[in-house]
């Protein structure tokens, strides 16, 4: 590990850093003091039999941005959907290896999955709000985890709504149809549904690749603003996005056509000090 | 390359064609339903000249050789007996293709579909004749004389059955797996997610299905003639024998002449009505998008 200071221990600059009610970045445990949270060890994936994901080791930490790039088809999105089990709805989908989030085994036959997932958050590469008003978007999921007082409802509502930025735009229309939100404002919307269940986790399956340039530019910002109080994963294409905002970094790659992880360090090594051949090609655009 | 055609909006001459055969078989469709209204009108037209439309729901009873065109107690029946049906085979429509969609194995779910669809594809007269020789005999031991509203509104049920699950399940079917995904990983359970996103979505479909089954209930003829007991009478109990207008139409056709004829065009003409309004409430309801 390079003994550089992490850039990105610093507040983004830009924008004051009150302007939410996140608080300041740093509220959570340091990112420099790197503190495993989720634990995956020689993960391995397959669909019908054909592998996705062969022997992925990795640790991701606690308050910082985990960025997993790579060519499509690598698996990210099967690392990233086996991480809050979301790869049991998939038929044919077969899992080995160990995953530990919270030093609790993920993959435990008796483990809870509905409390697994309110625990970690996913965001998707198309913003998905359900047909609903934006108030039943959000209050539905909150009720079936329990939360049924109606002051505390909207206390919660508010809140998220506020931390997503997207209060101000949707505070008199809480009642009309999600959908006839823009995608940048969708996006949001899911994001504020998931942070309403206060996960400690956030899986981001290309979260911004639907999003024109000005929208995926807002959530960006927002993404940003989660590090420290909450542990991000995100699955990006962009590369110049994953350097702006990733304390940490993993490389994937097709090999013997299942996907493995290539390289796993702090974002601005796999930049800048790659150690892997295959990584200095990628991240310079010299392949995939 | 645009310019190697006038314009891009025009069309080339076979497209034209293409759209010019395709409007003349709509037109042709839409004629069609406008000559048989045509046809309802004009031969009901002198009997309802002659009495006035007030009677046909006024009148005390169905004498027509007395002039007495009450058809109130036979729209009644037809009424209850279509609602009572839907009432039954909605829900339980619903439910199986939810049982189909989200529980059953993928094996279960598809013999289970094509039963469904082959009970949809049996003639109503076999169903009649089932009625006739188990449901009725079996409903005569607790309640003579067994041919009642209550058998007609279970054969009902079963006939419009299919045409609810199968509308149903094509309804959930086309619930984006989008919303799926979205509802699992925010750790909703299955119950929930069927409430709270999936029926909320599958909702214009699964309602314009229900009203389709209800047009059909409402349009059954043999069936309903062979077990429901064709007395005219307003029914006030479930065991009571009632007569459908459609089982009326078939019942008198053959001999009727005169008003009489005219009369029973003008019961035709009401049911025409009926499934207007019921089509102009499906389309309302399921906010213009009648198909998706």
């Amino acid at each position: 590990m390079t003994s550089t200071i992490d850039m990105h221990c610093r507040p983004a600059t830009g924008t004051p850093a009150d302007a939410y009610t996140l608080g300041p970045l740093q509220s959570g445990p340091s990112c420099c003091d790197p503190e495993p949270l989720i634990r995956v060890e020689n993960l391995s994936l397959s669909y019908d039999n054909k592998p996705a994901l062969a022997g992925v080791t990795l640790d991701i930490y606690r308050g910082c941005i985990t960025a997993l790039i790579g060519p499509s088809g690598c698996g990210k999105t099967s690392f990233l959907s086996s991480l809050n089990r979301l790869t049991d709805l998939i038929p044919g989908c077969e899992v080995e290896g160990r995953i530990l989030i919270n030093r609790q085994d993920a993959r435990a036959p008796d483990l809870d999955v509905q409390t697994l997932r309110r625990q970690v958050g996913m965001i998707f590469q198309k913003p998905n709000p359900f047909p609903l008003s934006i108030r039943r978007n959000l209050e539905m999921p909150l009720r079936e985890h329990g939360v049924r007082n109606r002051s505390e409802l909207c206390d919660r509502l508010e809140r998220t709504l506020t931390d997503v930025g997207l209060w101000d735009e949707v505070k008199d229309r809480l009642d009309t149809p999600a959908l006839a939100l823009s995608g940048g404002q969708q996006q949001r919307l899911c994001l504020a549904r998931a942070l309403a269940l206060e996960p400690s986790v956030l899986l981001m399956d290309e979260p911004c690749s639907a999003l024109d340039p000005l929208s995926s530019a807002v959530v960006e910002d927002l993404i940003q603003r989660l590090r420290g109080r909450y542990t991000v994963v995100i699955v990006t294409h962009n590369l110049a996005q994953a350097r702006r905002i990733a304390n940490y970094a993993g490389f994937f790659w097709v090999r013997e056509r299942a996907g493995t992880l290539i390289e796993f360090g702090r974002c601005q090594q796999i930049f800048e000090e790659p150690a892997h051949d295959l990584t200095a090609a990628y991240v310079s655009g010299a392949r995939g | 390359m645009i310019w190697f055609k006038p314009s891009i909006l025009s069309p080339s001459y076979a497209d034209a064609r293409l759209g010019w055969g395709l409007a003349a078989a709509a037109g042709l469709a839409a004629a069609i339903l406008l000559l048989i209204v045509l046809l309802l009108l004009r031969e009901s037209w002198p009997v309802l000249q002659r009495v006035g439309g007030v009677r046909f729901f006024a009148d005390q009873g169905w004498y027509p050789a007395e002039e007495m065109y009450g058809l109130a107690p036979m729209l009644w029946a037809t009424l209850a007996a279509s609602f009572g049906a839907v009432l039954l085979a909605g829900p339980l429509g619903v439910a199986s293709a939810l049982f189909c969609r989200h529980y059953a194995p993928f094996s279960v779910a598809r013999l289970y579909r094509r039963m469904v669809t082959l009970l949809a594809g049996i003639p109503s007269v076999v169903f009649g004749f089932w009625g006739l020789t188990v449901l009725v005999p079996l409903l005569a031991q607790f309640q003579p004389p067994g041919a009642s509203l209550l058998t007609g509104i279970l054969i009902l049920a079963l006939m419009i059955l299919p045409t609810v699950a199968l509308t149903a399940d094509a309804a959930l079917a086309a619930v984006p797996d989008a919303y799926l995904r979205g509802a699992a990983a925010l750790g909703l359970s299955r119950g929930a997610t069927i409430a709270g996103v999936v029926l909320p979505a599958a909702r214009g479909g699964i309602i314009s299905g229900v009203l389709l089954a209800t047009a059909r209930a409402l349009g059954e003829t043999m069936a309903v003639l062979m077990v429901a007991g064709n007395v005219v009478q307003t029914p006030t109990s479930l065991f009571d024998p009632v007569r459908t207008l459609t089982a009326n139409i078939a019942l008198e056709m053959a001999y009727a002449s005169g008003d009489h004829r005219a009369a029973l065009f003008v019961s035709g003409l009401m049911l025409m009505g009926l499934v207007i309004i019921l089509a102009a409430a499906a389309w309302r309801l399921s906010g213009g998008r009648l198909h998706g």
